[in-house]
């Protein structure tokens, strides 16, 4: 081709020589198409004395008001302009439903509107003098808990929403309340601020908040939270008391502690595993943009990442180039642990890309595996039996085939070979099998479930 | 399937069947009626080549009856093709004793089969499942979620996964809501045409037939998806469509893999369309066993060792107890194996005078039963330590942990 297109223009040089000349030219490496800047990022990280980062997830039953909340906070905190909420209110109140207005700024899409249900989470940012928080708003309703697991997996500490008003909070504590609270702990999540909320509708009575707190801390140290890490907050969400400023009601005179706010920045920082490969679990695939086609977003749960980095989709076992990184709304060039950034990508079909997959380190890629023992809590009977197997955004089929032991709970001591059945709250080493091969390493915590229940909770040995 | 003759002793069960399967359904029945060892006599088309004087060799198709002693048998699934190997018992003049060869076995072609050991009460149990005459039910099923939709057949004997749509979606986020929406729209039509090209609706129609669909999911995928078919057939005026819309079920159900279907298929609704009894006292069989298990009163095993030490105690007995098997079980290769497995299904049902049921191992409550060992007991009084004594070698490593679990 370029031999013959030199001929054309240079007519006057021989065509040999030209040929030659052109085949000089050519060269079988390929340019790189994203210039890396070739940082040391853990270094970068350290100069950069970034604010502090935290990742929280907002879960508690369905109607209890987390959406609202959420939107109180933004709104308060002016992430949201008033012409957006002004515009929502004006919105809801067409369809007779003014109170759903701030859960909208959450909310998005036509169906959870109209159905006035968070179906999927939703991710927003803002920031204190001290700490850049990401919101993870999960859905309450039993049905998306797959969505609620998915957002769990990304947070640090977990702020549990609790509807204080009469008979709510009892039925709460019969649904999702409970479930919620036992699989984020069961994910890792140590840390859990509970917000009380809709405190105005029993008038902001000492007595209610106090036996709420007395219920919950019962049944959360049974969880095995430890007192201190769990915080009461009393608030309204809706008015918007005690969420980033003091309430004003003369019968709540009683309270004198903290906001939502600030025990939000009093969370402590979690721990990075900067230095470690990459491990990050894609939780969105979508278009980014006309410039940027194929876009993924997700925790980075270990390593780091930069623009130019090549990065390995499993279990595709794909290679893609990073060509940009988003994280917070801005464009940086790295991206550590603990970040929820947006990678836009080069050189791979989305086809390769789905949710739960991870994207790791080609120099230390993760092993597919068919088969894991796990060590598991059981939150209900357990038998060998077909199972949901959640991770993340991963959600796969597998099957318990073999109960290999119950576990004393404390030492780990084996207290009965092949038992026949495991029981709520015992732990037990079992054999899970998968469908297909997945992405899982030792040290990784799954949920496991079944016919709409949880099962149990998971950490995998090997 | 149609019984063309058959000559059973009553007594040894020795004799054969002459059976002309008419339905995929049948070759499921087949499947697990033929044995190694068992004489099988069907048509057969081998190549044969014959050496001529001058030695030249030429090779000719020929279609003959050949009867074959079945050494394995392999049935796919998803097309339902029953393929049988085994060497050739007896002999003819293009095809030597012994030689080997596999039967592939069509619908509408007879066959006829000789148990080996005669036909034990399992099989004359099968058989006449097999030539039950009354119309069978049929379901199609698509359990699905956002995202991703499995496509299933469901039989009176076979749940059949027959595709896996997955087209991704991507989630809601700030400012992007487009994508989520256009993806959801691609996954609805990716989604419709894969099932429009499974179920061929012009010829259901032409054959008067509906046939009752299922749609099953978390949340409101299932009912969303009905609104985008009632809205295609419209948009397209898709006749055959049209018509078949008023047969669409939608159900609740906890996630979108085939295993969900079993929770859709106890439902009240589900169970009044599919005529089929047996099914759902198979599925309710399974909720009690597991409910008794949960109370953990000793009434309630499975596990072979363990029901068998059951049976032989006779607590799986008249008033209450129950025999929970799978046909897997029935398909074992040893026939010694199966021999256990028929003995104990006899005493239960004569000595003892407890209740059986055979299970389809296809079938949801089937796969339920196979994680448990393929086996389990009702029993009627509740006995211990069934799972005692047993080996203590199997993983002799002592385990040792540092931190608690969770």
């Amino acid at each position: 081709m370029l031999g013959t297109k030199s001929n054309v223009t240079k007519p006057k040089k021989s065509t040999g020589e030209s040929l030659a000349n052109s085949v000089d030219k050519l060269s079988v490496e390929e340019v790189p198409k994203v210039k890396s800047k070739n940082l040391n990022v853990v270094a970068e990280f350290e100069k950069s004395g970034m604010k502090r980062m935290a990742n929280f997830v907002v879960i508690g039953h369905v109607d209890h008001g987390k959406s609202t909340l959420m939107g109180r906070l933004l709104y308060d905190l002016n992430v949201i302009d008033q012409r957006s909420v002004d515009k929502l209110r004006k919105e809801a109140e067409t369809i007779g439903k003014s109170s759903f207005a701030l859960a909208w700024v959450m909310d998005q899409t036509s169906e959870e509107r109209s159905r006035g249900v968070t179906v999927d989470i939703a991710t927003n940012y803002f920031e204190t003098d001290k700490t850049k928080f990401t919101i993870l708003d999960a859905p309450g309703h039993k049905d998306f808990i797959p969505n609620m697991i998915a957002g769990a997996s990304q947070a640090d500490f977990a702020v549990l929403v609790i509807d204080a008003s009469t008979n709510s909070f009892e039925s709460g504590l019969k649904g999702q309340t409970k479930e919620h609270a036992l699989l984020v702990r069961s994910m890792g999540v140590h840390r859990l601020i509970v917000a009380v909320n809709k405190m105005d509708t029993v008038s902001w009575s000492q007595a209610r908040f106090e036996e709420i707190s007395q219920q919950m801390n019962a049944f959360l140290t049974a969880a095995s939270y430890t007192a201190k890490s769990i915080t009461f907050i009393p608030c309204a969400g809706l008015t918007g008391e005690n969420v980033t400023r003091k309430v004003e009601d003369p019968s709540a005179s009683w309270y004198s502690g903290q906001s939502l706010i600030e025990a939000l920045d009093a969370s402590e920082p979690a721990k990075r595993n900067i230095e470690k490969p990459l491990r990050m679990t894609i939780g969105d695939v979508f278009r980014g943009g006309i410039q940027n086609p194929v876009s993924i977003s997700g925790r980075i749960d270990a390593g780091s990442v930069q623009v130019g980095d090549a990065i390995l989709t499993m279990p595709a076992g794909e290679t893609a180039i990073v060509k940009a990184i988003e994280a917070e709304n801005d464009v940086v060039d790295w991206a550590v642990a603990g970040q929820i950034p947006t990678l836009h990508l080069t050189d791979i079909d989305p086809v390769h890309l789905r949710l739960g997959d991870i994207a790791c380190d080609p120099k230390h890629p993760v092993k597919l595996i068919k088969s894991f023992t796990s060590k598991i809590l059981a939150f209900d009977h357990v038998l060998p039996m077909s199972v949901d197997v959640f991770r993340g955004r991963l959600q796969a089929e597998g099957k318990i085939t073999a109960l290999t032991a119950t576990l004393n709970k404390a030492t780990g001591e084996v207290l009965k070979k092949k038992p026949r059945v495991i029981k709520p709250a015992e732990v037990a080493r079992v054999v899970i099998e998968l469908e297909r091969e997945l992405p899982l390493e030792a040290g990784t915590r799954v949920v496991l479930r079944e016919g709409g229940n949880t099962i149990a909770a998971g950490l995998l040995e090997a | 399937m149609r019984l063309l003759k058959s000559q059973i002793d009553k007594k040894d069960g020795a004799g054969y069947a002459s059976l002309l399967p008419e339905e995929p359904e049948d070759m499921w029945h087949a499947y697990n009626l033929i044995q190694p060892g068992d004489l099988l006599r069907a048509r057969a088309v081998r190549r044969v080549s014959k050496t001529s004087d001058s030695g030249s060799v030429a090779s000719q198709r020929i279609v003959l009856n050949l009867t074959i002693s079945v050494t394995s048998t392999d049935f796919d699934i998803g097309s339902g093709q029953l393929h049988v190997a085994g060497r050739v018992a007896n002999e003819n003049e293009h095809v030597k004793l012994g030689s080997h060869h596999t039967l592939d076995l069509e619908l509408n072609r007879d066959f006829s089969l000789e148990k080996a050991d005669g036909w034990d009460s399992i099989a004359l149990e099968i058989l006449r499942e097999a030539c039950d005459t009354e119309r069978k039910a049929e379901l199609w099923a698509v359990v699905m979620g956002e995202g991703v939709a499995n496509i299933c057949l469901i039989t009176e004997h076979q749940t059949i996964p027959r595709q896996k749509v997955e087209v991704s979606v991507p989630r809601k986020r700030k400012g992007g809501l487009d994508g989520h929406d256009k993806g959801m729209e691609k996954f609805f039509s990716t989604t419709l045409a894969t099932l429009l090209r499974h179920i061929d609706l012009a010829e259901k129609a032409k054959e008067d037939k509906t046939v009752p669909l299922l749609l099953a999911s978390p949340g409101f995928v299932a009912q969303t998806f009905l609104q985008y078919i009632k809205s295609e057939a419209t948009r397209t005026t898709n006749k055959p469509l049209l018509a078949a819309v008023p047969n669409i079920l939608v159900a609740h159900s906890s996630s979108y893999h085939v295993h969900a279907l079993k929770e859709v298929l106890a439902s009240q609704g589900v169970l009044s369309k599919l005529s089929d009894t047996k099914f759902a006292r198979e599925t309710s069989l399974m909720d009690k066993f597991t409910t008794l298990i949960r109370q953990d009163d000793g009434r309630a095993w499975y596990g072979p060792r363990e029901v068998e030490r059951a049976v032989e105690k006779g607590a799986v007995g008249r008033g209450g107890g129950v025999l929970l098997i799978s046909n897997a079980l029935f398909r074992a290769q040893d026939v010694k194996e199966r021999k256990r497995w028929v003995a104990l299904v006899d005493r239960v049902r004569e000595v003892e005078g407890g209740e059986v049921r055979v299970l389809s191992s296809l079938h949801e409550s089937g796969k339920r039963l196979e994680g448990l060992g393929n086996i389990a007991a009702i029993l009627t009084f509740p006995l211990e330590d069934l799972d005692e004594e047993e080996e203590e070698v199997a993983d002799g490593q002592t385990e040792q942990e540092e931190t608690m679990v969770i």
